[in-house]
């Protein structure tokens, strides 16, 4: 913790900088919601880091015991921390809530931290991807004391940071129309976190796959079925044309 | 077939006429034998209306048009609900090919001339069925109730607003509320799900009995009916079974094949069916930095945006041309003067005009997906100048146009 009351010691007013977000921060990724693994650890991290705040309000844990290959045990005692005001733990067939009351989220973080279910098909893969890599260190911003680069003024602290550590950012100085323009070029780590950055690529990717499926859980069926559905198509197809060609033959 | 069946048979035409409605519309119902490819988008709109009605029938029994519960409803449906999302899908998607279908399916009318002498009435019931569908789509995309849905009514409903004298009082009356709400989502369901459903269905008996009172036209244009064999029956026509619905078949195969893959592949296609904005749940206090309507409706937003309000009626001007837009669409029949139907004997200029109208469709919808800056402002102007010309030149030069000879049986 010294080293990073140092940090914010040396970044000076950096919260000057913090507009932007723009596209040149997100980084190209593509979900691959067939990796069964991936999917687990991410569900595993959502239930652990988001679901402190977040909820996922419109899918019950029962359903991820189904399209992650889980058993209801191990859902139950892996992915469910919540239980009623009587201390009986949260059943599977529940919706993903989490207790925090509104009032209580808009006193801490002066707004209610939005329902996750949907993220991922209101933001894109991308965006999610580059968000959780995108945070920094900005000390104008208390009392989180973060920033996003996709995402300015963010109201979210870095959750993750035991994780990634903590990123600065290394700026750019550019002169358009005569007027000097600092922005940010990109980030380094100045805090190590318990991962390498490699590794938490990875987390940052389980957890948007995990999100990318919980956008839409249909999505593991239709993209299995989809192939049979069009196939058969393609032969009844072929069958109709080969009648419409037999029924044909007299019309000149 | 055997006895039993065809005393049923007897039985049944005794009482409703089975067979004769049978003959009069498929067995011995005479089509052009030279129908192309254009000629599939009708039986494929009928094919949607039907997969849109059913698939909406199972939405509606798990959907709740409550303003607290919709958008979650729709999520229960997309989750818990077996199969609810295909249903959902092929219903969303239904929606965007439906407007496709019928789109190119207006286009025919137009390269062929289908809506001339005798078949005016055709052209003006199917103008009609468009417009209800248009009132159809833009009600049933307020139901899932996300942000797209609530704001893209918001703005459309405003539209009313701007008509004088009684705007105001319109546009209350529709919404129930003086903000899209409750009462608005509870009344366009009933709307959506019920009566103009019912009006559409109506619609397409009314266009299909008119087209099979005076006869499909064909891509040369000419009447079959002129050339009629010794049995009475068109030398140039077919049976439309079982010729037609084997031919129709195919289409219905490849038409599914791209239907399908949307569903199972890209139910979103890019937010263009499904948009992002639409998966946050409504939210009066928030308006979207970009509210713009579903791909189908673009070219009459972009026409809308495109019309700077001017004094005394205010932002009117813009509704009002948007309107005029669809309304002289009703009047081509009389518009196009030329005895000619088809394009492939109608005069270079025609087929320039034509083609240019199409393009100009095009653009216009990609200009009303884009947001609002003045350079496209601009080519919305023109487009929306370029769009008007067509029907003035059309007016123009189809009095005096020099045609090539019409063939007197079909190629």
């Amino acid at each position: 913790m010294k080293k990073i009351f140092s940090i914010l010691v040396v970044l000076v007013a950096p919260g000057a900088f913090a507009a932007g977000g723009s596209s040149e921060f997100i980084e190209h990724f593509t979900p691959d919601t067939t990796n069964k693994a991936s999917l687990q650890r991410g569900a595993r991290l959502f239930v652990n880091y988001c679901m402190s705040c977040h909820s996922a309000g419109y899918h019950r844990y029962i359903h991820l015991a189904r399209d992650l290959y889980l058993s209801e045990k191990q859902v139950q005692e892996n992915l469910i921390f919540t239980t009623d005001e009587h201390g009986v733990p949260t059943k599977p067939g529940e919706l993903m809530v989490v207790p925090m009351t509104e009032k209580y989220a808009k006193e801490a973080f002066g707004t209610v931290p939005p329902n996750l279910s949907l993220v991922s098909r209101v933001r894109g893969a991308s965006w999610l991807y580059s968000y959780l890599k995108g945070f920094y260190l900005d000390t104008g911003r208390e009392p989180i004391g973060v920033n996003n680069t996709v995402f300015p003024d963010v109201g979210m602290p870095h959750v993750l940071w035991e994780l990634q550590g903590f990123q600065i950012p290394v700026y750019k100085t550019e002169t358009r129309n005569g007027k000097e323009i600092r922005s940010i070029e990109r980030l380094e780590i100045a805090v190590p976190g318990e991962q390498s950055p490699e590794e938490y690529a990875v987390t940052a990717a389980d957890l948007v796959n995990f999100l990318v499926y919980l956008g839409e859980p249909a999505r593991l069926e239709r993209q299995r079925l989809g192939i049979w559905i069009v196939l058969f198509l393609v032969v009844f197809t072929i069958i109709a044309h080969f009648l419409k060609r037999e029924y044909w033959r007299d019309v000149h | 077939m055997g006895t039993r069946t065809s005393n049923l048979a007897n039985w049944i035409d005794a009482r409703f006429p089975m067979t004769k409605m049978w003959e009069e519309h498929l067995s011995k119902y005479y089509a052009p034998r030279n129908f192309n490819f254009w000629y599939f988008f009708g039986s494929l709109a009928l094919l949607v209306l039907v997969l849109q009605i059913i698939t909406g029938i199972f939405l509606t029994m798990h959907y709740k048009p409550d303003g607290e519960r919709a958008f979650a409803s729709v999520e229960y449906i997309m989750r818990d609900v077996p199969w609810g999302w295909l249903m959902r899908y092929m219903h969303s998607t239904g929606s965007s090919m439906f407007f496709i279908v019928v789109y190119l399916h207006m286009f025919r009318a137009l390269m062929y001339g289908s809506y001339k002498r005798p078949r005016e009435l055709i052209w003006l019931f199917g103008m009609v069925i468009y417009v209800c569908l248009m009132a159809e789509a833009f009600m049933g995309y307020l139901l899932p109730w996300g942000q797209m849905s609530y704001w893209g009514a918001q703005v459309i409903i405003n539209l009313f607003d701007t008509v004088p004298i009684i705007g105001p009082d319109l546009s209350l009356w529709i919404r129930g509320d003086y903000v899209v709400a409750d009462a608005t989502l509870n009344r366009f369901f009933a709307l959506h799900v019920a009566a103009v459903p019912l009006v559409l269905l109506g619609l397409v008996v009314m266009h299909i009995l008119a087209l099979h009172e005076v006869g499909s036209n064909n891509p040369d244009g000419i009447e079959i009916k002129k050339h009629k064999g010794a049995d009475g029956i068109p030398v140039d026509g077919i049976p439309f079974h079982p010729y037609y619905t084997v031919k129709d078949l195919v289409g219905v195969g490849v038409f599914l094949i791209i239907f399908m893959a949307i569903v199972f592949y890209a139910p979103e296609l890019g937010g263009l069916f499904l948009e992002h904005d639409n998966f946050v749940p409504a939210n009066p206090l928030v308006t979207p930095e970009h509210i713009k309507p579903v791909w189908y409706f673009t070219p009459y937003y972009a026409i809308l945006r495109a019309i700077p309000p001017i004094p005394l009626v205010d932002q009117f001007s813009g509704v009002f041309v948007m309107g005029a837009a669809i309304v002289v669409l009703f009047f081509l029949p009389w518009i196009d003067r030329n005895e000619v139907r088809s394009v492939r004997y109608r005069s270079t200029a025609f087929k320039l005009n034509l083609a240019m109208f199409a393009i100009t469709f095009v653009v216009l919808a990609y200009l009303g997906m884009s947001p609002a800056e003045p350079v496209l402002v601009l080519l919305a102007q023109l487009f929306t100048a370029l769009y008007f010309l067509f029907f003035i030149f059309l007016y123009i030069i189809s009095k005096n146009e020099t045609t090539k000879p019409v063939p007197d049986r079909v190629t």
